[in-house]
């Protein structure tokens, strides 16, 4: 039966059973405050239940404090259905076939009376309806895997993706969109990467800082960048594609491996760290690689798909003044894998090495990486990065803590035996270690100084 | 090369200018009378935005009020607007408008006005309470029925005035009034909202915007359409300024108060003209504007008696070689000739309606040429005809036209010109506005000009370009806390009026006293004893006759005519020596008033010393006068003008006249 008095409770759900007002009635209030108009609308789960919210004739919304209310009498009823215009996705011939996997996130979305925020839209025809330039780019379908937020994004999805992926590719599939919210969006970009080895085509993990529901939503771009990188880019690798500055301009590709989302809220907020973003994308000058080394778009159909991992991995964030239980208590807890976020060049303080000497001896793998997010960790120029590696602790060289905490997750679901852990943790499958940084793989642009800042007037971001 | 001309009878466009223009009876603005109000049902009504006094923008933690050159600025942000669905599912008419004309927006930041919020790459932080309740202490003023629960929504914009694509507003409250001289105007709601940007260019498909304004606090004030002549509509704009003024908690200055003015005529429909800055342009835009509505609905009559199904209605388009047709016009050849594609349209049942008037120095085709460049992105000009009425194609280059299209004389035609990529929304421009033609007034908003003429803005946008603000949360308003706002709310102005009447203030300071919101000054003079006839003709004429004469100094306020009043009688000092300081005052608040008093001369005397060298006057005046022979009136009077100068603060002129007096006649 449907919900006529939808996200109400408490005080406010009785005023509205007393009055026999419905959600979607159209209403004449008389209120200590005076009379309003209008209809009713539905109520946010985490809003009070003191008020009720009425849509006027000018559009706006308005809230009634039900202290107020004298009497309210339903004067008519018209519900609202929320949709996208649904338009059949023109097939036409001789572009490319791109699939879109659905996860979540916000390319497209609607609203969602039970939250008050957005929720997606997702089939074809609403995305053509949504963003039509689609249809000049590619054959577009879609699937919707999952229907979660990013921060649910977890390893049995992780799992289903790269399956999933191996399917779409054995079809004959071009190219491969993934729709994704962006917290998580580079943990699930690196856990492709181990999971879908040597693709033949491009998969290309995507979503919006800012909801399809503005005008100026970067949804629509990035899915329009994603969608030709998919359909047209001769580079066959797991990549995130994202806004590069935080114009209406251009994208970046980023290796799935490298990237990572460095600020709450900007549309710009993906980087490559420790090196170049793998290429640009635009729709006037489309793909323009960056980097020249890259795994070739291929005809055959060969994938290697390995959808493996042990969920017992963590990492520690270290601080000054940690204290050793709190490895102890990983170990007692069962932890089979933890990467530690160290200090500088990957350092922890001394009082913690009994502690990783015994969850080393207990078999624990233990990986460092660094807090400092660029550079290497470098562990055998101080004493205590010696006396670290002598208690087990392994450097995981430029990984970043992220990645590698994928990775070992991804290594012990295959294995548990040292050597060969180690062997997979430090073989590079897709630049998670480089050989080398290069120098213009670090910039981080102070502002104030004058040639920066007539840089960023110049050039825009 | 000359063809000769198998011309078709054409209109003279400036004669059937002039005739439409009788034939629909327009009267200019000081000729109209109250009953041609009513001949063309002239209804109006006012959206009031005026900005609120606080040091922070409204959703963000940068300074209002700062504002910045166009060319000072730090770095450039781009954007595009795709139109969005409302909450009710439905995409907006405006919305749709603007994507056709695929702007690129260029936003101008500057660092000490610009944070993340403004370029739309932060949510917004918590609405910022000062703002909440000054606008709050408005809407109680304005008599408003409160909201319990201030719900944010998101009206569409997608011209770029709002990087994010739209603006953050919230009702405060609903049903309101307002009384003006001689009757109520209802209020339909007062909303909160952001400010949006400044507009620095908008050419061809490139807009750019500044964003110094943005995000600032802004209330807007909506009427009832129930003002019934231009002159009750600027009244009522008026009275919410004084309104708005009388809490001293907004903004005044250029931009801080603007109106759009909605206006419509008997089967007409609401146009809003927008942004209107000067309460006084007001009644001449809503005239014309009304008379243009009523030009339009003669068109429309015209084109019914000719084509009875307007579905039938359709146009023919032909791309034109100017040279080769051997078309002489200056313009056309000049436009081909730099690349632009030229299309001739035959409009079918047009003929002697693109002459026909819509506004002074307008006729029809204005209506077309504002929407080629607003929808179409084409500059001007962008549009001829032989009905053009200020350069129109002559004779010879018409019939050339006529031939090519097989026009009649019942058909228009015109030409326009553009860029290639432009021509096909340039096409559909012109049907859909000939279109349009057939159903009267489309809904629109207008962009004022000097004049009292009005340009195409965009199509008037709906009710369906509101959508929730699902990034903040409603902000409840409970009863104890607007009970307690209610109690500190400033007279309402319609009783400050009755007051001016009491005070026996006059007539004509009472627009400058309510605008500068100087009652409360009143008040306080007339509690230190003068009368408040006194105080209103000092603040009414004298002060504006100073802010006139002297440059002002930003530390000057009100309260200091108060204190100087304060020190005038603490110092047993006559207030007729207040004129001499004000000056002073106004251009050096924060001088002491003892350095006031020596900077105009002014010297303590006691009535004595004053009055002892009357004896000498007298007989200097006998000496010098050129009179034959002084009569008391006549030295009284040059005695009085010796002195008086003096006098002034130490006692009052006439008490100095009667000493002056009763000394000579003793003499």
């Amino acid at each position: 039966m449907e919900d006529i008095f939808q996200g109400y409770k408490g005080k406010a759900l009785e005023v509205l059973k007393k009055f026999n007002v419905r959600v979607w009635g159209k209403t004449i209030i008389d209120t200590t405050r005076g009379e309003f108009r209008g209809t009713v609308l539905p109520r946010a789960e985490n809003d009070d239940d003191q008020h009720i919210v009425i849509k006027v004739d000018t559009g706006y919304n308005v809230g009634i404090d039900i202290v107020t209310i004298n009497s309210m009498k339903e004067v008519g009823y018209s519900k609202a259905t929320y949709k996208i215009p649904e338009k059949e996705f023109p097939y036409k011939e001789g572009q490319p076939f791109v699939k879109l996997l659905g996860t979540g996130g916000t390319i497209a979305s609607r609203l969602d009376y039970r939250t008050g925020a957005v929720i997606p839209a997702f089939s074809p025809g609403e995305l053509y309806g949504a963003v039509p330039e689609l249809a000049d780019i590619c054959n577009l379908s879609t699937e919707k895997l999952f229907a979660v937020f990013s921060e649910n994004m977890e390893p049995e999805q992780y799992k289903a993706l790269a399956i999933a992926i191996g399917k779409e590719i054995e079809n004959g599939i071009d190219g491969i969109i993934i729709g994704h919210g962006t917290d998580t969006l580079s943990h699930t970009a690196a856990a492709l990467t181990f999971m879908v080895q040597n693709p033949p085509v491009p998969i290309v993990l995507v979503g919006s800082q800012r909801s399809s529901d503005r005008p100026s939503s970067d949804a629509a771009l990035n899915l329009i960048h994603a969608a030709y990188t998919a359909g047209h880019s001769d580079i066959a690798e797991v990549m995130v594609c994202m806004f590069g500055p935080t114009s209406d301009e251009y994208g970046f590709l980023h290796r799935g491996t490298r990237v990572r989302k460095m600020h709450s809220s900007y549309r710009s907020t993906f980087r490559t760290i420790g090196n170049t973003p793998l290429a640009t994308v635009s729709r006037i000058n489309g793909v323009k690689p960056i980097i020249e080394n890259y795994n070739h778009r291929r005809k055959d159909r060969k994938v290697n798909i390995l959808p493996y991992f042990e969920e017992k991995v963590t990492i520690v964030y270290y601080y000054p003044n940690m204290q050793p239980d709190i490895i102890d208590s990983l170990v007692d807890n069962g932890y089979k894998g933890i990467i530690i976020a160290g200090t500088g060049l990957g350092h922890i303080n001394k009082p913690l090495y009994p502690a990783i000497r015994r969850a080393t001896e207990k078999g624990v793998h233990i990986y460092m990486s660094v807090q400092t997010l660029w550079g290497y960790a470098h562990m055998y120029v101080y004493d205590t990065g010696r006396d670290l590696m002598a208690a087990g602790i392994i450097p995981a060289e430029n990984m970043l803590p992220e990645t590698a905490y994928i990775k070992l997750g991804w290594a012990l679901g295959q294995t548990t035996d040292r050597e060969e852990v180690k062997r997979l943790m430090l073989t590079p499958i897709n630049d998670e270690i480089t050989k080398k940084e290069p120098y213009n793989g670090y910039l981080v642009y102070q502002g104030g100084v004058p040639e920066v800042e007539e840089f960023i007037k110049k050039v825009r971001k | 090369m000359k063809k000769s001309p198998s011309s078709t009878k054409r209109v003279d466009p400036r004669k059937n200018y002039l005739a439409t223009r009788k034939a629909i009876g327009y009267v200019d603005r000081k000729d109209a009378k109250e009953s041609d109000y009513q001949r063309i049902g002239f209804m109006s009504g006012l959206e009031v935005h005026q900005q609120l006094k606080t040091k922070e923008k409204l959703f963000c933690r940068c300074p209002a009020g700062v504002f910045h050159s166009n060319n000072n600025y730090h770095a450039e942000v781009i954007r595009h607007m795709r139109p969005t669905l409302s909450e009710l599912g439905e995409y907006d008419g405006t919305a749709l408008m603007e994507f056709k004309t695929k702007k690129e927006i260029t936003y101008r930041l500057n660092n000490a006005t610009t944070c993340t919020y403004e370029i739309d790459d932060t949510p917004p932080f918590p609405i910022n309470r000062e703002a909440l309740e000054y606008a709050l202490e408005i809407s109680l003023l304005s008599k408003l029925n409160i909201v319990g629960e201030v719900h944010i929504t998101r009206k569409q914009y997608l011209d770029g005035s709002i990087p994010t694509g739209f603006q953050r507003t919230a009702i405060l409250g609903v049903e309101g009034e307002i009384q003006i001289s001689n009757k109520r105007i209802g209020l339909i709601q007062l909303s909160i909202e952001e400010d949006s940007c400044r507009e620095i260019s908008d050419i061809g498909h490139k807009r750019i915007y500044k964003t110094d304004r943005l995000g600032m606090p802004l209330i807007e004030t909506v009427t009832h359409p129930e003002c019934l002549t231009p002159d009750e509509l600027r009244e009522a704009a008026e009275y919410i300024r004084f309104l708005n003024r009388s809490t001293g908690k907004v903004r005044t200055g250029m931009g801080a108060a603007r109106e759009d003015v909605n206006v419509s005529c008997k089967g007409g429909t609401r146009i809003e003209i927008k942004g209107v800055s000067h309460n006084r342009w007001i009644p001449e835009l809503s005239h014309i504007e009304a008379f243009r509505q009523w030009a339009l609905l003669n068109i429309r009559k015209v084109l019914l008696s000719r084509l009875s199904n307007p579905n039938s209605w359709s146009t023919t388009y032909k791309e034109i070689d100017p040279k080769e047709l051997g078309i002489e016009n200056e313009t056309l050849l000049a436009m081909h000739e730099q690349g632009y594609v030229v299309v001739a349209a035959l409009l079918p049942h047009f003929g002697g309606l693109i002459s026909h008037f819509t506004q002074p120095g307008k006729c029809f085709i204005s209506e077309l040429t504002d929407r080629l460049k607003v929808i179409a992105c084409i500059e001007k000009p962008n549009i001829t005809s032989p009905e053009d009425i200020d350069a129109p194609l002559l004779g010879n280059d018409t019939a050339i036209l006529e031939s090519l299209l097989k026009a009649d004389e019942n058909d228009a035609i015109v030409v326009f010109w553009g860029p290639k990529e432009d021509i096909p929304t340039a096409k559909d421009t012109i049907t859909e506005r000939c279109q349009m033609a057939f159903e009267g007034v489309p809904r629109e908003t207008r962009r004022p000009l000097p004049n009292g003429t009005t340009l195409f803005e965009r199509v008037l946008p709906g009710a369906d370009r509101m959508y929730p603000d699902t990034d903040s949360a409603p902000i409840p308003l409970a009863n104890d806390y607007i009970q307690r706002l209610s109690k500190n709310i400033p007279t309402d102005v319609a009783e400050r009026y009755k007051q001016m009447k009491e005070w026996n203030i006059p007539a004509d300071t009472h627009s400058y006293l309510l605008k500068k919101n100087l009652l409360p000054v009143i008040e306080s003079l007339v509690n230190l004893g003068l009368t408040g006839q006194f105080a209103g003709i000092f603040l009414g004429h004298r002060l504006k006759f100073v802010e006139g004469q002297v440059p002002a100094h930003p530390d000057f306020s009100h309260s200091r005519i108060v204190d100087m009043f304060k020190f005038l009688a603490a110092n047993k000092l006559d207030k007729s020596l207040a004129k001499l300081m004000l000056p002073v005052v106004y251009r050096h608040p924060n001088m002491d008033f003892e350095s006031v008093l020596t900077s105009i001369g002014f010297k303590r005397r006691s009535k004595d010393e004053l009055l002892a060298p009357v004896n000498y006057l007298v007989e200097k005046f006998k000496e010098i006068t050129i009179c034959n022979k002084p009569t008391p009136v006549t030295t009284q009077n040059w005695v009085m003008g010796q002195l008086h100068k003096q006098a002034l603060g130490n006692i009052s002129l006439s008490e100095l006249r009667n000493s002056i007096n009763k000394n000579v006649e003793n003499n």
